[in-house]
């Protein structure tokens, strides 16, 4: 067929597949239509933001599926995606999805045998990766994984040597797609009009805090009927700015640059490099942004670490407009009723410090702001809320295609998690986990029912597996993982994730783990914040070699102390919690790390594996004993294993007193 | 894996060399030429004259006795800048970077001897002043993306760790877009990690620019792993020349540099 022919019998009309919207093709579609000329993606390359339009996008997109389809990807066939965050991986997943294929996007940083085994259960036959890096990892692995066919890699830097013909560089591929689409016209849209919204977009595998990771199955509906909830909930415009910066294999990445960017039509920019994120955040000036808690932490000791480093005039200025801030800026925030003389030295300090600051963060223009993954500290939340930032709590999880609760303007509180946003019933069971059902429910795991029919029941309900009471208010609180909120040996209440959490809110604290389930006493390790607690030691004159020499000093010991101990005080406030204070603590001689497989590819702690592992200082913390030598084996980036030996000592802290009934009751009364 | 170089065209020959500090023979008489397209690595031990070769062939000493013959232009005597118009480019044993200029800045000072103008327009930044600014950005922007360091762009050298100023350093000399890259111990105190990646970057400017490289290097490993053909110096004669295998094997380098045979 001649070019010239193109336009000639074009059997589907795209306008009206636009208007149908209930998969991301034709979101494509519709955008293409609406907002042709408007930025829809944006990427820093040698310097310079360079952007595509959503005409360029959907262009770039026709060629990728067309080439894809030429390469032999069929309907149904799951394509993986590894590599950071770029505009052209963005594009093979809806491009995949064009074509009727699923994209499995597997987190760029794992290991050879953690990408094999997701590449083996989902059965892809298509790899899509950024470069050398994952190609390297890939071919480590092909041989294991029978079904994995051809590899399409966007960066051809370094590939010069890899002769194999089952690799392809992007540019070849599109230029396939380009000759094919010229052949056969209508093929795009007859292939995007075959879609329909019950369809599987995407497979997602859990980073798993136990056992091995389970494949998210999500349709379109979820993901764009979830997306569009959000969107109008928050009510986010074309106009929005963001930087997709988080793993492309995590939930929420996918629902905020593809589901939400699709469906409000605003631009996705992407970072030039892993470790640029922050120079570009300031670029960029994103409205909308999502950190998981880590980020804000660590954004808070970089600039308290600075204004240390600052002259006394910034110092006292910083200073008296933080507190100042913190007094009235959350109120401000939230509507409510200040003094207009505190108003006015509020707008002074906007302009002497928190704008000056918030510009430094990249922060200016920030309109809406989430958090989520584990608790924020309430410091660290009320610094930034106190800066006018709208920073919000929200629940969610994979099953749940991301929102389960947001909290609504206005009605923020630091140990909620705010209220079930549209369409999302919530109940708790009666072992005190939150259920929730949505439109936005998982559609399976993929090829394990058992675990399906565990987590979700016939009529759709989902157990998370937290535990969590909802208030009067109707706001949800979460506690603890449900399965980890066990009991001492005198019956008392032992959630280790709330103590952790407690600990962790410390600059001084990286992680902690608790124990305590059907122990005596509650126990932690803890290892240190090299920034922090390095920075504090240089302060202070104190000289280290290492990580496990800094962390063994006993003036380091003194400093947790004072922290645990404070937190011991936290908790004798509570009556229900009073008796799980920490007896005894350890500092480990490392960090804790995913490589070593004590946490997770998103940070959280894998319990079981650390409580397995550290088995001989958990029982040194129970058996009285005042140090404990350990030989750990550790993981290099490479992929090499080493051990480290260590001698530990254990440190008892002394523990508050519980208030007496009585004493508690006098004290509310006297208030 | 060393390719096969020996058809290729010579660069450079280094004929029947001696160098003299007074009473101290750093180099005697010694030959050996470069090809187009090879990694060539100088080892030795300490002492033994591996810097003063560089020195030589780049012009900053100058031989009492034998010539060199670049790209067919044999010379007794050559200043460093002659060198560099050549397109002859280094890095330094110790980092020698200008450490309150920014990375980025530090590149462009390796665009100088290509940059053309009037003083009066650069300073005004005017029409092809301008332009000219543009392009060489543009060239230092590639190299800052080919050697990874987009995150430091902006920051001043004398901040970075040393394994990244070696980086910048290396930048710095590839912003010449030299034809012969001389590099003295690019690997000198990085750890593991630092000699893979600068390995990797070494291997990429020699095929990817087709850059001819000469490098000096005590870590036997790399030496052995990226080079094509090593040259072996001791108390300033050299002693052997060849492939990796045969350099390895050979006695009189194993008795001289590793002391004893390990077998």
């Amino acid at each position: 067929m001649a070019a010239g022919e193109v336009a000639v019998g074009r059997s589907v009309d795209m306008a009206a597949l636009a208007a149908q919207a209930d998969t991301f093709p034709k979101l494509l579609l519709k955008n293409a239509l609406e907002r042709g000329q408007r930025p829809a993606s944006r990427e820093k390359d040698l310097g310079i933001w360079q952007s595509w339009t959503w005409d360029e996008v959907l262009d770039e997109i026709r060629a990728l599926s067309c080439g894809l389809h030429d390469l032999g990807l069929k309907r149904g066939e799951k394509l993986a995606i590894i590599g950071d965050n770029r505009p052209q991986l963005y594009w093979s997943m809806v491009a995949a999805q064009a074509i009727g294929a699923v994209p499995v996007p597997v987190y760029q940083d794992s290991v050879a045998k953690e990408m094999q085994f997701v590449l083996e259960h989902a059965e892809t036959r298509f790899a899509v990766v950024d470069g050398q890096e994952q190609v390297d990892k890939l071919l480590e692995v092909k041989e294991r994984c029978p079904k994995l066919e051809q590899i399409i890699y966007r960066w051809p830097r370094g590939m010069r040597h890899y002769k194999q013909p089952f690799l392809h560089s992007m540019a070849d591929i599109q230029e396939r797609g380009r000759a094919f689409a010229a052949d056969n016209p209508d093929f795009f849209l007859d292939e995007i009009a075959k879609g329909k919204g019950s369809d599987i977009a995407i497979i997602l595998y859990t980073s798993g805090t136990t056992g091995v990771p389970k494949g998210v199955v999500l349709s379109a509906d979820n993901c764009v009927v979830t997306a569009r909830n959000s969107v109008e909930l928050e009510g986010l415009t074309e106009k929005e700015e963001v930087l997709a910066y988080l793993p492309m294999a995590w939930v929420g990445d996918n629902i905020f640059s593809i589901g939400q960017s699709y469906v409000a039509g605003f631009c996705v920019s992407c970072p030039e490099s892993g470790a640029t994120v922050m120079q570009d955040l300031r670029e960029i000036g994103p409205s909308y942004f999502f950190a998981p808690p880590r980020v804000f932490e660590n954004l808070l000791t970089t600039v308290m670490i600075r204004m240390e480093d600052a002259g006394w005039v910034k110092r006292k200025m910083f200073g008296f407009f933080m507190n100042l801030a913190r007094r009235v800026g959350t109120r401000i925030l939230d509507g409510e009723r200040v003094a207009p003389w505190d108003r006015l030295l509020y707008a002074l300090g906007g302009v002497l410090v928190y704008g000056p600051l918030k510009n430094t963060l990249g922060f200016s223009r920030i309109r809406l702001a989430y958090t989520a993954g584990e608790a924020i500290g309430p410091d660290i939340f009320d610094f930034f809320r106190a800066l006018g930032l709208n920073i919000k709590q929200l629940y969610g999880s994979t099953e749940a295609s991301v929102f389960i609760t947001i909290q609504p303007n206005g009605e923020i509180k630091p140990d909620t998690v705010g209220v079930a946003v549209t369409g999302v019933e919530l109940k708790i069971a009666e072992n005190g986990e939150v259920m929730f059902r949505s439109p936005g429910v998982f559609l399976e795991y993929f090829k394990n029912p058992e675990a399906t029919s565990e987590t979700k029941t016939p009529d759709g309900w989902v157990h998370t597996g937290d535990a969590g009471v909802i208030g009067e208010d109707g706001h949800l609180k979460i506690i603890d993982r449900a399965k980890d909120v066990g009991k001492l040996d005198d019956g008392t209440i032992f959630a280790p994730k709330y103590i952790e959490n407690k600990l962790k809110f410390f600059p001084a604290i990286k992680e902690a783990v608790a124990f305590g389930s059907a122990r005596e006493f509650a126990a932690a390790m803890i290892s240190i914040d090299l920034e922090a607690v390095g920075n504090w030691a240089e302060r202070r004159g104190l000289a280290y070699g290492s990580y496990q020499d800094l962390a063994a000093k006993p003036e380091v010991y003194a400093l947790i102390e004072d922290n645990v101990r404070q937190v011991n005080r936290d908790l004798a406030d509570d009556p229900h919690l009073a008796g799980s204070q920490i007896h005894r603590f350890v500092l480990l001689h490392k960090e804790l790390d995913p490589d070593d497989g004590e946490l997770t590819r998103t940070r959280k702690v894998r319990r079981r594996f650390v409580g397995e592992k550290y088995d001989r200082i958990i029982s040194a913390l129970y058996s009285g004993a005042d140090h404990v030598d350990i030989e750990a084996q550790v993981t290099f980036e490479d992929g090499r294993t080493g051990t480290i030996k260590a001698d530990l000592v254990i440190r008892d802290v002394e523990t508050a007193p519980a208030p007496a009934a009585g004493e508690a009751v006098a004290a509310v009364a006297a208030e | 894996m060393p390719k096969d170089t020996s058809a290729n065209q010579t660069l450079l020959h280094v004929d029947n060399i001696s160098l003299s500090f007074g009473g101290v023979r750093a180099i005697r008489d010694v030959s050996f030429e470069i090809k187009t397209g090879e990694i060539r690595a100088i080892i030795g031990p300490n002492g033994a004259g591996k810097t003063s070769m560089l020195n030589c062939i780049n012009g900053f000493y100058h031989p009492q006795e034998g010539t060199i013959t670049y790209r067919g232009q044999t010379r007794k005597q050559m200043r460093p800048h002659d060198a560099a118009a050549q397109g002859i480019a280094r890095t330094f044993q110790n980092v020698a970077l200008f450490k309150g200029m920014s990375t980025l800045d530090n590149l462009m000072t390796g665009r100088i001897l290509k940059m053309k103008g009037s003083f009066l327009l650069e300073a005004l930044y005017l029409g092809p002043a301008r332009k000219q600014e543009l392009e060489h950005r543009a060239f230092v922007e590639g190299i800052i993306d080919f050697l990874e360091i987009e995150d430091i762009r902006r920051t001043p050298v004398g901040r970075l760790p040393y394994g990244l100023q070696k980086r910048v350093e290396l930048g710095r000399a590839l912003a010449a877009e030299p034809t012969l890259l001389l590099l003295d111990e690019p690997m000198a105190g990085m750890n593991v990690e630092e000699k893979e990646d600068m390995s990797r970057f070494i291997i990429d400017v020699n095929e990817e620019f087709s850059t001819t490289i000469a490098l000096i290097e005590h870590d036997m490993g790399v030496v052995m792993d990226i080079s094509d053909r090593v040259i072996v110096l001791d108390h300033g004669e050299k002693i052997a020349d060849g492939t990796p295998d045969q350099v390895r094997d050979n006695q009189a380098v194993i008795e001289a540099y590793l002391g004893v045979s390990h077998d």
